[in-house]
């Protein structure tokens, strides 16, 4: 813990390089305490592309997601081995501040988690606020709209700006989500079964949010849908744990060949559905 | 924040020793949190050391005895301790305690069990209300509108219940409503009475805690509401049941003003809580300051710090109580 | 689930009739009265002719053991003794739950009662500067005491509140190291009687530090009482704060203070207002640590740092005390001011309560409308 490391923490966001980048993870583990939940995981998530996680419930995903944004050393327990690059960047062994790293990282939930104080309007540019990013009030109008744009939301709520975020449906306030995370203009977008909780229209709607960011943005998406990542990714990793193991990843590759031509039996007993 | 785990041999990967670089603000915005956190305890700190401070001159004085003296002469030099009000003191508490307990547990019942579903939401905000109607309005009720009322009640008791010996009070020639105003039994029932909002809601917290798949499933096998309160609720509450009565016991002791309001001062000891006279530390240090002199405050300061020790020792048991209980994670009390 | 959705297509003009389930079984009811009027009448009966007893209150006493009985006895007849219990059961809590609202009737019935007929406008405007002890009770005022209290009472909130909420930050937010030896220690000290917080002020401010009796010293001892019960309070409130909204801050790149001041703090905003308004309703009827500390006065005296002080609650205190009537009827109106005070706050307390999260004030409107958020 070094008291002058301010320089790099309080950047505004257009004067990072914002283009695509790629992820990697290499060797990594997870522990919760002594417990092991994730063993040797190798990933490469390609700029530009939607990486799909998948397999069944318990097996590391989330964590492994979590790990991406460090979000996984929130809890107090947690620990991890291993190198993960963004943009060939070490994200835990770098000077950079985990805040930053985080903006960079963003992440949908998989509860839509509007922050129920503030409007839609608000609530969109509340990364700036969180960041102490002052921008003007015309700045902050058009980005209010380029991202609610985005995220294919702006036609239904530009009439609802000073409605509070709450209001909104529920896939209404998980594209609300996905604006705010893009309004600090991520390079990485991580989704965590962001359409589990919501109806099939809504869903759709998503998964057509998702194909249009995919060309400026990188994207990992954890889901228990097989059609959902059939339609949503170009690259696909499927995890498995067995019991009383740490999870791992069984395969990866890329969509079409983890659903029609896997390496490994298990991979296609799960993707026809046959277990999980 | 550095988070270290201890190397495990079976694991050969090495563990990132994850940094989390804080800016300025998170830095200072935790120290302040935590000095501000930190001021409960020096407050505790010093509520002790300066009454003990300033209680010395008088412990100095009366030794051991302190515990064990009837009387309260520090002013006249003469002897003094809490012998006898520290007894009227539990005496009183004891008394409120008896009759706000099982209220409080009939009327947190009522609230979550029998009250219609809008009657619970006005309930709980009538409990809340009691609760902060100040102890002086109690105090004065009590001893303008309940007194008078409730000196017949004491001396029927002691006209028929006599025998108990609690209850038995011996007068020369006959007894008159003039021999029972004033008394223990009557500032325990005024006491009571600010007890029962505060112990109910408690206890309306954790019934409320108790899980709607036990209740359900004593309902399906045929159970009847009480059924269901005996075999669920009650088992479920016990923690809450007596965390609250030791939270109440700790007010009790403590309350001042409806006591002083209530009670003429006496300094012998007596069995019967129905005839006149009690005490209690709060009352007495509330009606002693305004006339002590240097010794007599260094005893008053000496008897504040026993009431703050006993209410600190109750009050952290009461917490204690109420957290291990399986209903009480998520109570406060 | 209505019945009506299923039955539109094939009787749409007509709605069936619904099971009642939730009235009263005519038989439970005409045993608990036919009790109660049983009980009254052998009541009467033995406490008045049988028995030499007397006095209403003890009436009413045997009244109750008797019906209770009654309707046990009665119940157990009709049915089984299972079912008895459980009617017995239901009157006796039913009773309790009566119990608890009758004084919250009869002590503000009462303080109206005894307090209204002294309440002039002018008792909030004038002090006992010309009041004798024969004066009429609806001479003079308490505005001394009334202006008191309020300076005390809004210091007390300056000292505590910001080191309440930031401590219940400490425990919820921050999770040091101490939080659990915290939450203890404030759980101790919430209670901390109220005489002792007087007295300990009493011995740090005026006898170590050789200040005088002033209202700043009273609104010390209000803090003491006020502080651990603004923290406890407070982190109940914070802890409501689902946590999935912490994770979102986060995760967009949000530091632990900005998490805290713009996400945390704004979502509780209205339970934390009605933590305090309620801390203060209890805060201003304290009597006893003033006792020690601010000295009294019967003139206004707006300094709370210089010179006695008096306050509501000790005027009513020390005026009760006077044998003269026209005094404890003041005294009386003192009171029921104090408990207009406390109701009010109580009523405050609720409304704001009552809000959720996502209410958006004029003022806020307002301003969002000039950010161009709205």
């Amino acid at each position: 813990m070094t008291l002058l490391d301010n320089t790099t923490e309080f950047v505004v966001p257009s004067t990072i390089d914002r283009s695509r980048v790629e992820m990697e993870a290499r060797n990594v583990a997870c522990w919760f305490g002594d417990n092991k939940v994730l063993a040797d995981v190798n990933l490469q998530m390609p700029a530009g592309e939607v990486t799909a996680l998948i397999g069944p419930s318990g097996c590391g995903k989330s964590t492994f997601l979590r790990t991406l944004n460090r979000m996984h050393e929130l809890v107090p327990s947690a620990s991890l081995a291993g190198t993960i690059t963004l943009g060939g960047e070490d994200i835990y062994r770098s000077r950079l501040p985990v805040t930053e790293t985080r903006r960079r990282v963003g992440m949908v939930f998989q509860k839509p988690n509007p922050f129920p104080a503030m409007t839609v309007a608000e609530n969109v540019v509340s990364g700036l606020k969180l960041a102490g990013v002052k921008v003007t009030r015309s700045e902050r109008q058009d980005l209010v709209e380029h991202c609610l744009r985005r995220a294919g939301l702006w036609q239904e709520v530009e009439k609802r700006l000073g409605d509070p975020g709450r209001a909104l449906s529920g896939g209404q306030q998980q594209r609300l989500c996905i604006a705010r995370a893009l309004a600090v203009e991520p390079q990485v977008l991580l989704m965590d079964e962001p359409c589990s909780a919501l109806d099939p229209t809504s869903t759709r709607r998503i998964e057509e949010t998702i194909a249009t960011l995919q060309e400026t943005i990188t994207i990992v998406i954890v889901t228990h849908n097989m059609q959902q990542a059939q339609r949503v990714s170009q690259r696909c990793a499927f995890f498995l744990a067995a019991y009383g193991e740490p999870g791992h990843i069984v395969e990866s590759g890329t969509t079409e060949r983890i659903f029609n031509n896997p390496d490994d039996p298990r991979t296609s007993d799960y993707v026809q559905g046959r277990f999980g | 924040m550095t988070i270290t785990i201890e190397p495990d041999v079976e694991i050969v990967e090495e563990r990132i020793d994850i940094q989390v670089r804080r800016s300025t603000a998170d830095r200072v915005y935790r120290a302040a949190a935590t000095a501000a956190g930190a001021t409960t305890f020096v407050l505790m700190g010093l509520i002790g050391t300066f009454l003990l401070v300033r209680g010395t001159g008088a412990f100095r004085k009366s030794g051991f005895s302190f515990f064990t003296e009837f009387a309260w002469q520090p002013d006249l030099g003469g002897k003094f301790g809490v012998g006898a009000v520290l007894p009227y003191t539990i005496a009183i508490a004891l008394v409120a305690l008896t009759i706000a307990v099982p209220v409080s547990i009939l009327a947190a019942l009522f609230i979550t069990e029998y009250a219609p579903r809008r009657a619970r939401r006005i309930l709980t905000s009538i409990v809340d209300l009691l609760a902060a109607v100040p102890s002086l309005i109690y105090g004065l009720w009590g001893l303008f509108s309940l007194q008078p009322r409730l000196v017949k009640l004491s001396k029927w008791m002691a006209d028929h219940l006599g025998f108990i010996p609690i209850f038995r009070v011996r007068a020369e020639g006959p007894k008159t409503l003039s021999l029972f105003p004033s008394s223990t039994f009557i500032a325990g029932i005024i006491v009571s009475l600010m007890l029962i909002p505060i112990c109910t809601a408690v206890m309306r917290e954790v019934f409320g805690q108790a899980p709607t798949n036990e209740k359900e499933g004593a309902l399906a096998l045929g159970g009847t509401r009480w059924g269901v309160i005996r075999d669920v609720i009650l088992p479920f509450g016990r923690g809450g049941i007596i965390g609250g009565a030791m939270l109440s016991l700790g007010r009790a002791l403590g309350e001042t003003i409806a006591v002083t309001l209530i009670i003429s001062p006496v300094f012998t000891p007596k069995l019967d809580i129905l005839s006149q006279g009690s005490n209690s530390i709060a009352a007495l240090i509330a009606l002693k300051f305004s006339e002590s002199n240097e010794l007599g405050i260094s005893a008053l300061m000496a008897a504040g710090l026993t009431l703050f020790v006993i209410t600190l020792l109750i009050n952290s048991m009461a917490s204690f109580i109420v957290s291990k209980s399986r209903s009480g994670e998520a109570t406060e009390i | 689930m209505t019945d009506t959705e299923l039955d539109t297509e094939l009787a749409p003009a007509t709605e069936p009739e619904r099971i009642r389930i939730r009235t009263l079984d005519p038989d439970d009811a005409t045993a608990v009265g036919g009790s109660a009027l049983a009980s009254l009448a052998l009541t009467w009966l033995i406490y008045g002719r049988l028995v030499p007893l007397t006095g209403g209150l003890g009436f009413w006493v045997c009244w109750y053991i008797i019906f209770v009985t009654a309707v046990w006895a009665v119940t157990r007849q009709l049915s089984d003794a299972i079912h008895a219990r459980d009617q017995l059961a239901r009157v006796i809590i039913w009773s309790g739950g009566m119990a608890v609202i009758a004084p919250l009737l009869l002590v503000v019935g009462y303080t109206i009662s005894r307090g209204y007929h002294a309440l002039r406008p002018s008792f909030f405007v004038e002090d006992q500067r010309y009041v004798g002890a024969l004066s009429k009770s609806t001479e003079g005022g308490g505005a001394h005491a009334i202006i008191g209290t309020l300076q005390q009472v809004g210091l007390a909130l300056v000292i505590s509140v910001p080191l309440g909420v930031m401590s219940a930050v400490y425990l919820s937010e921050v999770k040091g190291r101490l939080a659990r030896p915290l939450r203890t220690a404030t759980d101790a000290m919430s209670a901390v009687p109220s005489i002792v917080a007087g007295l300990f002020i009493y011995a740090i401010w005026i006898l170590s530090f050789g200040q005088s009796q002033t209202g700043f010293a009273g609104s010390l001892a209000l803090s003491v009482l006020f502080l651990p019960t603004v923290t406890r309070t407070s982190e109940v409130v914070l802890r409501l704060v689902p946590g999935g909204l912490r994770e979102a801050s986060l995760a967009l790149g949000g530091g632990d203070w900005r998490t805290t001041s713009r996400v945390v703090l704004p979502t509780a905003r209205s339970g934390l207002a009605t933590a305090v308004i309620l801390g203060m309703a209890r805060v201003i009827g304290e009597t006893a640590p003033l006792i020690l500390t601010i000295g009294g006065a019967f003139v206004v005296n707006a300094n709370p740092f210089s010179g006695k002080q008096d306050s509501l609650p000790y005027f009513v205190f020390r005026l009760v005390r006077f044998p003269q009537e026209s005094q404890i009827d003041r005294a009386w109106t003192g009171a029921l001011v104090l408990l207009m005070l406390v109701l009010v706050l109580f009523v405050i307390a609720r409304i704001i309560g009552g809000r959720g999260p996502d209410h958006i004030g004029r003022l806020r409107r307002r301003r969002l409308k000039k950010e161009g958020l709205a």
